[in-house]
């Protein structure tokens, strides 16, 4: 079979690469590895309840109406109206170390105010930080090559204040340790504090099951269950794309959602490409039998750390519990309560450590890591130990089982590849090895490399 | 084709992109940038659609003719009158 264009990968970029070029008369057809679609952001279901994997929430939210930023741009260019992806806003989030906390909202005034009250010598500094950030370029194609901590500490001096700002910023984002470029920064900055969070009624899977009815409709082909096995080339050039069972396709060119080292290792005639550092996370899930706000917790999502410090780094143990993120996709904005109550609470987490596991130990750690990040968790909110009727945990393994990330990356590597090429002219990458994180960034990547490059 | 259907050809176009516009009064002597702050991907769009619609080829050396509704119909007319 001969198409215009191959995606590998059928995640929020592959899928939004797709439908860009299905709307350009391309034949197109996505390969996805597994028996369902979203990639790192997905969905699962044990028993009668359905659980997202993946991110607790679409950052770069605005409300209706909103011309600019990427999600405007994204609507337009997929042309989904806004009312389709269902978004409701975050009641609001919360930044919780030992000795201060800080409030914020999709509105930044909140987060002006509770700085203004919480470190009154620093509200200034913080104005003239997300001043500079509101109209940094994000399609920028490169590193701006400068360290954000460098750059935030030219308008920030208190060490905590800069602690707080980069722990919901590099918990959502961040693919190396302890800190990160400024522009990485200022793309995180826009899509949490400047933009916000929201969260659709039934969960990511609805903006996935929306996305491939569009790609479908515009005569779009998508392969599940069929894994690549190498990208054959000559010349330079990419020319067929063998999958595992031995069926050959062939592409004038082909977008690889699969990571940049993963990409990587499936061309023929490459060197093995091994991902240095990068960074994991287990996820530990507690069903409530109680909406949370039913005992008084009305949170969005909550970023604790227990020292004044936050340490943002591969943890030596299995889970590091010092840290983490809470969200209880029960605090949203709805227009109708969403039942069950869920409390889902990510924590960064060592890949080789839980790779290293046998079965039975595995099992083993799940439990008890998941009790002890419960245990660590509470000191930050209601304890709702009480009315847990359901737990699961998925660990390093697990993303790396369903993502093919090499290390269970969440974030990708630490090296992005902004401009999407790499050494064969016809082949070009998209998603998290691109750039771009978060659900909406994941969508604007598919778009801005396939109008870059594949379009003709 | 007259210029009153080609600017609902145009605004046709513009519905599509632009879903969750009202176009309803939508002006003509100012440019698409200023008042849908579309950007240079959506007027590929606008391109494309008018190539697949109605298989008008525009240079790129004349996208900046698309600015806004006023230049677009001024530019399409002659393409178009003959339709």
């Amino acid at each position: 079979m001969s198409y215009d264009t191959i995606i590998i990968g059928a995640g929020m970029s592959g899928l939004a690469a797709g439908i860009r070029l299905a709307h350009y008369d391309q034949r197109v057809c996505i390969l996805e590895r597994h028996n369902t679609i979203g990639g790192l952001n997905s969905f699962y279901q044990i028993g009668r309840r359905k659980f997202d994997v993946g991110l607790h929430a679409v950052t770069n939210f605005v409300p209706k109406g909103t011309r600019r930023g990427p999600m405007a741009r994204l609507l337009r260019q997929l042309r989904i109206r806004w009312d389709e992806f269902g978004l409701s806003p975050q009641i609001g989030s919360e930044i919780a170390f030992p000795d201060a906390r800080l409030k914020f909202s999709n509105d930044l005034e909140l987060l002006e105010a509770e700085i203004a009250t919480h470190f009154p010598d620093q509200s200034d500094g913080f104005k003239r930080l997300s001043a500079s950030i509101v109209d940094y370029d994000q399609l920028g194609t490169s590193e701006s090559g400068r360290s954000a901590r460098d750059e935030v500490a030219r308008h920030i001096s208190d060490p905590l204040l800069i602690e707080m700002i980069f722990c919901p910023l590099l918990f959502y984002g961040g693919a190396r340790e302890h800190d990160m470029d400024f522009h990485q920064f200022c793309i995180m900055f826009r899509a949490i504090f400047l933009e916000g969070l929201a969260r659709p009624f039934d969960g990511v899977r609805l903006i996935l099951k929306k996305l491939l009815r569009k790609f479908k409709a515009l005569g779009g082909e998508l392969r599940l269950r069929a894994g690549v096995q190498e990208i054959a080339s000559k010349q330079g050039k990419a020319n067929t794309v063998v999958l595992e069972d031995g069926t050959e396709l062939t592409a004038r060119k082909i977008l690889s959602s699969a990571g940049w080292h993963e990409t990587m290792n499936l061309c023929d005639h490459a060197e093995e490409s091994r991902l240095d550092g990068g960074l994991s996370f287990v996820e530990s899930i507690s069903v409530l039998n109680t909406d949370p706000k039913q005992f008084g917790y009305d949170r969005t999502i909550v970023f604790y750390n227990d020292s004044s410090r936050f340490d943002y780094r591969d943890p030596q143990c299995l889970v590091d519990t010092r840290s983490g993120v809470i969200c209880s996709p029960n605090n949203f904005e709805y227009d109708r309560p969403l039942g069950e109550g869920v409390m889902r609470i990510t924590s960064l987490a060592n890949f080789e450590a839980w790779k290293g596991l046998d079965p039975e130990a595995y099992r083993l750690a799940k439990l008890r890591w998941y009790d002890r990040t419960i245990a660590s968790a509470v000191r930050f909110v209601p304890d709702f130990r009480s009315s847990v009727v359901e737990t699961d945990m998925f660990t390093p393994t697990t993303i790396q089982r369903f993502t093919g990330h090499q290390r269970g990356t969440v974030y990708g590597a630490p090296n992005k590849r902004y401009d999407g090429r790499t050494h064969l002219k016809n082949l070009f990458i998209c998603g998290t090895d691109q750039g771009f994180v978060g659900i909406i960034g994941a969508l604007v990547s598919g778009i801005t490399v396939a109008n870059q490059y594949m379009l003709e | 084709m007259t210029n009153d259907d080609i600017r609902k050809i145009v605004l046709d176009i513009l519905a599509d992109i632009a879903p969750d516009e009202d176009l309803s009064d939508l002006k003509d002597d100012v440019a698409f940038r200023d008042q849908l702050e579309l950007d240079s991907m959506d007027f590929l769009d606008i391109v494309m659609e008018l190539r697949k619609r109605y298989k008008i080829q525009i240079p790129e050396e004349n996208y900046p003719e698309l600015a806004s509704m006023g230049s677009t119909v001024k530019y399409l007319e002659p393409l178009m009158k003959d339709m």
